[in-house]
């Protein structure tokens, strides 16, 4: 534990010095600061609560950022030791390969839930004044919180992952782009596609919603939006999320996190320095 | 006498071309040994592979009693990599603070390691604005860490100015002193002489001289060089004197080998006033490196 704890704090003070926890806090501080202020027109239609209706903003906003904050700060992990070449040497003291990734993990996800505590913090302060019956939104607001930091775990581990195969930094980081454009863009609108071409057939009925479950950014709008009462409030694919059990997106964003850095650590174990 | 490392025909192959091929080796406790060779020569090979870094073909390899690589030889072997690189944001008492944590140790000897290799000056700067000399010694302030049974140091001395190197050697007597076995490597045998206890030079993966300098010395045989400065006038019967030597401007220049070095030295005396200078030179390190590490034609 004190060798994890060791490497999570040797990578949370490079972030720091990198200013990478000051870029992430001002992203999502900045962005549920917009969002709050786009967020204060009238909700009487929707009938929900304004920290609810918040929430809903929040989710749309969390499945973008946050997985891109989430492999801008783990592509280096690996590609970025080898080509320093710290690697080695990192690698004859007395800590597993497992404990490596572990200790980096903690501090990134330390970085991430703190950004993401900061930014909905603002939002939320910002409902509640507006309206204090927006505490009963407050629910959803943890939910959020605590799904938001797995999205993020799942993204750390793919990131970890993709920067032990690409052994680059430079190649690292046009992969993370590259998997961030598809797993979060382009899975979407090529479902979209797929939905109104079907126009309700078998496709809509039987393949869309495990589609939906596979991706965890798309599980985890799921969650959140069928947790929450401000379906209402979401439009898009997001309109799906009644017709899948909670359960069912919660296995899978509590599941994606231990697959993606399952595989980083495993990729990991076959690097020869 | 208790060995901390044991190679026994070592072989290992990259892609189809030998990297190492049958080496044998051992050092006990408290003995400093010289790996040298080329560039390519299977150094960096070997130490990777006593590390645990890259797994070998065939052969044994116990490290400290344990399998490389291993938990247990994990904790007992410290490592300075050549061009050993650190994160440049971190300073250099972050970077071995980390590394005490690493080794269960308490982050604040880390000042008390860096005064040891004459960096307490520089420990609050970013590592990223050290010279290379500076950042070869934090790698070699982390290879102190808790008193490991093995060092291994892949070109300890590179990028050090002469007199940092002597310091760093009579830093490893302290150790090799203690009790801790070190194996490093150089491309020069000039660096390493009279400050290891035996040398073993390396050429294209196999070990091809192993000794003390003075076995190397004589193993190879090389001959030696007598120059002598004939009086003015005397230089042709000073040269007639001496019907193998070579004429070099003013100078004869008489080749001998070891063991024909004090007849020719008697020759030479007889000619009493008639010569007015001598010089012996030895074979010089260089020339004994290279006699082994070309022996094989390469």
């Amino acid at each position: 534990m004190n060798r994890i704890l060791a490497i999570a704090g040797t990578e949370a003070r490079i972030a720091l010095r990198n200013r990478w926890v000051s870029i992430a806090v001002a992203m999502m501080a900045l962005f549920a600061l917009v969002l709050s202020a786009a967020g204060s027109t009238p909700t009487g239609a929707v009938g929900a609560d304004r920290l609810s209706v918040t929430v809903a903003s929040l989710t749309s906003l969390s499945v973008y950022l946050i997985p891109l904050m989430a492999l801008l700060m783990s592509f280096d992990a690996v590609a970025g030791e080898v080509e320093r070449g710290t690697l080695p040497l990192l690698l004859t003291y007395p800590v597993s390969r497992a404990e490596v990734l572990v200790g980096k993990l903690l501090a990134h996800l330390a970085i991430l839930a703190l950004a993401v505590a900061v930014g909905f913090g603002i939002a939320s302060v910002a409902a509640i004044l507006q309206d204090r019956a927006a505490v009963a939104g407050l629910p959803a607001l943890w939910r959020l919180l605590w799904s938001s930091v797995l999205l993020g775990a799942t993204f750390l581990g793919t990131g970890y992952a993709i920067s032990v195969l690409a052994r680059r930094p430079s190649g690292a980081a046009g992969l993370a782009i590259g998997f961030w454009l598809v797993a979060i863009v382009l899975y979407d609108l090529g479902l979209l596609a797929a939905v109104v071409a079907d126009g309700g057939g078998a496709f809509t009925t039987h393949v869309f919603p495990l589609a939906l479950l596979a991706n965890p950014a798309d599980a985890f709008r799921l969650f959140n939006l069928a947790a929450s009462q401000a379906t209402g409030a979401a439009a898009g694919i997001a309109g799906a999320a009644s017709s899948i059990p909670v359960w069912q997106s919660l296995a899978s964003i509590l599941l994606w996190p231990a697959v993606t850095f399952g595989i980083a650590v495993l990729a990991f174990r076959k690097v020869t320095p | 006498m208790t060995l901390t490392l044991t190679l026994k025909q070592l072989t290992k192959t990259y892609q189809g071309a030998p990297a190492l091929s049958d080496v044998s080796l051992s050092v006990a406790a408290g003995e400093r040994v010289a790996l040298l060779g080329h560039n390519g020569a299977g150094k960096s090979t070997m130490m990777k592979i006593i590390l645990g870094l890259i797994p070998h073909d065939s052969g044994e390899v116990v490290v400290t009693g344990a399998a490389p690589g291993s938990a247990v030889a994990r904790r007992h072997v410290a490592y300075l990599p050549e061009n050993v690189a650190f994160h440049p944001a971190l300073t250099g008492v972050e970077q071995i603070q980390s590394y005490l944590r690493l080794r269960g140790h308490d982050p604040a000897g880390a000042t008390a390691l860096l005064d040891r290799v004459g960096l307490h000056a520089a420990g609050k700067r970013r590592i990223g604005t050290y010279s290379k000399g500076m950042r070869q010694r934090v790698g070699l302030a982390q290879a102190l860490i808790g008193q490991p049974r093995l060092l291994v140091l892949d070109e300890p001395t590179s990028g050090l100015d002469p007199v940092s190197r002597r310091d760093f050697y009579a830093l490893l007597d302290g150790l090799a002193a203690e009790g801790a076995s070190i194996l490093l490597s150089s491309h020069a045998l000039t660096e390493v002489e009279a400050r290891t206890d035996r040398i073993l030079i390396l050429s294209r993966g196999r070990m091809v001289a192993q000794g003390t300098l003075a076995d190397l010395r004589r193993d190879a045989a090389l001959p030696v060089v007598l120059q002598v400065t004939p009086r003015k006038g005397d230089e042709a019967e000073v040269a007639a004197a001496l019907p193998s030597a070579r004429r070099d401007g003013a100078m004869l220049v008489l080749s001998c080998a070891q063991d024909d070095k004090l007849a020719a030295l008697a020759r030479i005396v007889a000619l009493g006033e008639r010569v007015a200078d001598l010089e012996v030179l030895p074979p010089s390190l260089e020339d004994i490196y290279s006699h082994f590490s070309h022996r094989d034609g390469q």
